[in-house]
């Protein structure tokens, strides 16, 4: 390869490529045990809520890298409110319901002053972050309350139970992740394959048959080893299933449908899309709105995974949704920016963690090493975007 | 007088796509008034940014020489420091700062790290003074007017010492008193022994003010008219901006069938959305009808795009009165969303700023404004969008590799190709087309007209805003001209002719008392 293809190809998946390295360095530093079943299950579980809090963060960055700094203070007031209703024996499903409820109003709240009176968002979302930090801890007067629904924490936590039991009963491995992984697989080369034929059709530039069958090589191989690795430990956290039900719903909107085209064309440009008869007001409403259910979201988990609501549940939660975000890469300026993107900021951030608690690095120096890889692949961003225009 | 205090030889500057200047010669003699005219787009104030440093030495070939020495200035701080101060168009003042902060920001007053307030105002004061202004240095630029807001600009040039002054298009925004009191102002300068450079499309203006006026065309400097020598009328001025012949470079149109009225607009008056006592339409009242292609002449700021933003679902201004009628019908348009729902199109000056997307693909931007044409209850059906991208594609020649090309990589012609491409997806029955060959090449140019052509040859109507004399002219089955906001003229084609036009603009021109 000549050295400008190898610069596209290392702009092109510069985080998949961070990715691979970060994971290596670590496997390699922790002599295997990062590659461990039960580590590569807690990557997953213990940041489920990173997961979902940056697939909504990711549209309102589309809309023009606006940020949602309220998220981390509404997962704790959403989780205080389902807290104290399961305590209340309600019915669980109508408490799931109703903090879905709660994270959507108090979106629709802030999305309301953003979108149709224009007060900034960073301000807006300030504000609800000292709000919803207040009123969680009025609520739960600076108390914990446990969370002792065993099939909310079963259905929704991270734990030690919290796994899709196995159908088919297998003796030392979990055969239904295996399927369920290799249904992924099936599933994603017949997409690949339609996709490409149906472009080749239309007559439009396709990548080469090698480099087509290169990357399912690659895909197929990682989720077989990443499903194997489930299996052999407990099988399919539930949490994975929150997350990749999200992340499936969110990669279609923001890829198939036109709310979805909408956030990005507002980020692209923003004059020209009200001029193309598009209301922008809705879609700032949209991508806060939603931005609040999915906080919502992350709060069952939060309180499920953790068992308990307590006012300091949440802190900096934002900070890993943006964080995620901009390493995953989605543009500071909107407009640019994809789910699986974020998702691979947010393993990479997951894997950096993991790795090193393992290695027991100090908890503040791992707060150092976040800080300085996010600026650094925003850098990596800004320079190599200037050098190829 | 016949020192030369400043020389510009051999300029040349170009842009992507674009050669702004060509091999242009001018020389300004010491304590005069020298004017600039040209029309829109010939390269006036890319000339004075040359000079003032703007485009820093290296990104323009030729030679300037100033007081007898060749200067290589990198940017406006260089250039100020030889005493070459520049007023752009639009102000640079900051509105929440008093006079006295504006006129000395980026020279402050008094040591690096403690800035004299007290010697701030007192110069401040000084120079107000010798501009004619009473108001205390201490005043918020916000709270003063734009003429006092100008004169400010000049006190501004002369706390740096200015020994020549450029002053672009200074009276667009002023009215005839501030005009007047402007110009005086330049005249009584000049007995001091200042030297001014005025750029200025008021044609009255500059014969009133100037010793010389050089007429700059199509980026190169055509000559230089003397006072006293020359001959100096409004009719000899015109004729050197506009003197190019009319050449065959307009598709011939024949067989069209002009129809019944399509849009029909009455007393159409639109405010500033800002200022909203300052009126920009002023009482329009015209129609286009089905098959024809009408133009809209005028100088910049005549009003013309803000009356074509303001048709299309109000997206400008405020206090829009009016009635506008489509097909006969009366509607009340107040998104751009129902005014494509009832067929009109607004095709924008500025397709960069708010027409295209440009770090999206030709498919998407092809797509934006009828996006229930390729979705179903919200969802896109993305090889259709790609089938219509590709269908349009071909039908308007846009060189691209592929329709999943960034807009962004696309050359100015292709852009406006893509432009198109989108409002024609979008159905309209009329089109504004906004600038629609600003900045593009000849041959694209030709490209777009052909698609104009075929565009009301299929009953559709076109409304073309054109700041090209030739174009409106050479395009237009009727013409309207528009200046200060009023509608000031109507014409044929037959009887359309550039100096009718521009004489029409001059004539209703706020002039200064003499």
């Amino acid at each position: 390869m000549s050295k400008t293809k190898v610069l596209t190809f290392v702009q092109k998946y510069t985080m998949i490529i961070a990715l691979v390295l970060v994971t290596a360095f670590f496997a390699w530093r922790t002599n295997g045990k990062l590659l461990l079943p039960q580590n590569l299950t807690n990557i997953i579980a213990q940041n489920a809520y990173v997961f979902v809090l940056a697939t909504g963060m990711l549209l309102c960055i589309l809309t023009g890298g606006n940020i949602d700094l309220s998220v981390g203070s509404v997962v704790c007031f959403v989780g205080t409110v389902g807290a104290v209703l399961l305590r209340n024996d309600l019915n669980m499903w109508l408490v799931v319901l109703v903090m879905l409820l709660v994270g959507l109003l108090i979106g629709a709240w802030q999305a309301f002053w953003i979108a149709y009176v224009h007060v900034p968002p960073f301000i807006t979302t300030l504000s609800g972050m000292m709000v919803f930090r207040g009123l969680s801890n009025v609520v739960l007067q600076g108390k914990t309350v446990s969370v002792t629904n065993e099939k909310f924490v079963q259905l929704f936590g991270g734990g030690a139970k919290c796994y899709v039991p196995d159908v088919f009963h297998g003796a030392n491995i979990n055969i239904l992740c295996i399927v369920v992984g290799a249904l992924c697989c099936v599933l994603y080369l017949f997409f690949t394959i339609r996709s490409r034929a149906v472009r080749k059709k239309a007559g439009l530039e396709v990548d080469s048959a090698a480099k087509t069958i290169i990357t399912a090589v690659i895909i197929v191989a990682v989720v077989m080893f990443f499903t194997y690795r489930l299996a052999q430990y407990k099988g399919l956290p539930m949490a994975l299933i929150w997350v990749a039900l999200v992340v499936l719903i969110y990669t279609y909107i923001t890829g198939k449908t036109t709310v979805g085209r909408y956030l990005y064309a507002i980020g692209g440009n923003e004059v020209a899309t009200r001029l193309s008869g598009i209301n922008t007001k809705s879609i700032y409403f949209f991508a806060y709105a939603n931005m609040g259910l999915l906080s919502g979201l992350a709060g069952i988990l939060t309180i499920a995974r953790l068992t308990s609501a307590q006012p300091t549940y949440g802190q900096n939660y934002e900070m890993d949704a943006i964080g995620s975000c901009f390493i995953g890469g989605a543009s500071a300026y909107g407009g640019v920016g994809t789910v699986p993107g974020v998702i691979i900021g947010a393993l990479l951030m997951g894997v950096i963690n993991i790795g090193m608690s393992i290695m027991g690095v100090d908890a503040n120096y791992q707060k150092v090493v976040k800080g300085l890889v996010l600026l650094a692949a925003v850098i990596f961003d800004v320079v190599s975007k200037k050098k190829s225009s | 007088m016949s020192d030369i205090i400043l020389e510009m030889r051999g300029i040349t500057k170009e842009f992507p796509g674009v050669k702004a200047l060509d091999d242009v010669n001018f020389a300004v003699k010491r304590g005069s008034i020298h004017a600039l005219v040209g029309e829109n787009g010939a390269g006036k104030s890319t000339l004075m940014n040359v000079l003032s440093g703007w485009y820093p030495y290296g990104s323009y070939s030729g030679d300037i020489i100033y007081n007898g020495e060749e200067c290589r200035f990198h940017n406006l701080k260089d250039s100020e420091s030889k005493g070459i101060v520049i007023i752009h168009q639009e102000l640079a003042l900051i509105p929440y700062m008093s006079i006295g902060e504006n006129m000395f920001l980026g020279n402050e007053q008094g040591k690096k790290f403690a800035i004299d307030w007290d010697k701030t105002h007192a110069e401040a004061t000084k120079y107000l003074k010798i501009v004619g202004l009473t108001e205390s240095s201490k005043t918020l630029i916000k709270d003063i007017g734009v003429g006092k807001q100008q004169m400010v600009e000049i006190a501004k040039a002369l706390a740096k010492h200015a020994k020549l002054m450029i002053l672009d298009e200074p009276t667009s925004s002023l009215n005839e008193e501030d005009s007047q009191a402007l110009l005086d102002l330049l005249l009584e300068f000049k007995k001091q022994g200042m030297t001014s450079i005025i750029i200025s499309h008021k044609i009255n203006e500059v014969s009133y003010v100037a010793d010389d006026i050089t007429i700059v065309r199509d980026g190169r400097t055509i000559e230089t008219l003397t006072k006293g020598v020359d001959d100096f009328s409004e009719d000899r001025i015109i004729r050197g901006m506009v003197g190019r012949k009319m050449e065959d470079r307009f598709p011939k149109r024949s067989g069209v069938e002009i129809g019944d009225v399509a849009l029909d607009v009455r007393n159409w008056t639109v405010y500033h959305p800002l200022y909203s006592d300052k009126k920009v339409v002023d009482d329009v009242s015209f129609h286009v009808r089905k098959g024809e292609v009408v133009g809209i002449s005028g100088l910049m700021g005549a009003g013309r795009t803000e009356l074509a933003m303001s048709l299309f679902g109000r997206s400008y201004g405020t206090g829009v009165t009016g009635t506008l009628k489509i097909n006969g019908k009366e509607v009340h348009l107040h998104s751009p969303r129902q005014a494509i729902d009832n067929g009109l199109a607004y095709v924008t000056e500025d397709r960069k700023g708010n027409g295209l997307i440009l770090s999206n693909p030709i498919s998407v931007n092809t797509t934006l404004a009828n996006m229930k044409g390729v979705s179903s209850r919200g969802v896109i059906n993305t090889d259709k969008e790609l089938a219509v991208a590709e269908e349009y594609r071909q039908k308007l020649r846009t060189k691209t590799p592929s329709v999943l090309q960034n807009v962004g990589n696309l050359s100015g012609g292709n852009q406006q190709k893509v432009l198109l491409a989108k409002w024609m997806y979008a159905n309209p029955d009329i089109l504004i087309l906004d600038e629609p060959t600003r900045g593009i090449d000849v041959g694209a140019k030709y490209e777009i007209y052909c698609i104009i052509n075929e565009l009301v040859a299929s009953g559709k109507s076109v409304i073309m805003i054109s700041s090209e004399l030739p174009e409106v002219l050479g395009m237009s089955d009727r013409i309207y001209v528009l200046n200060e906001g009023k509608l000031v003229g109507e014409f044929t084609r037959e009887e359309a002719s550039q100096e009718k036009i521009m004489a029409c603009i001059l004539s209703t021109d706020s002039a200064p008392k003499e």
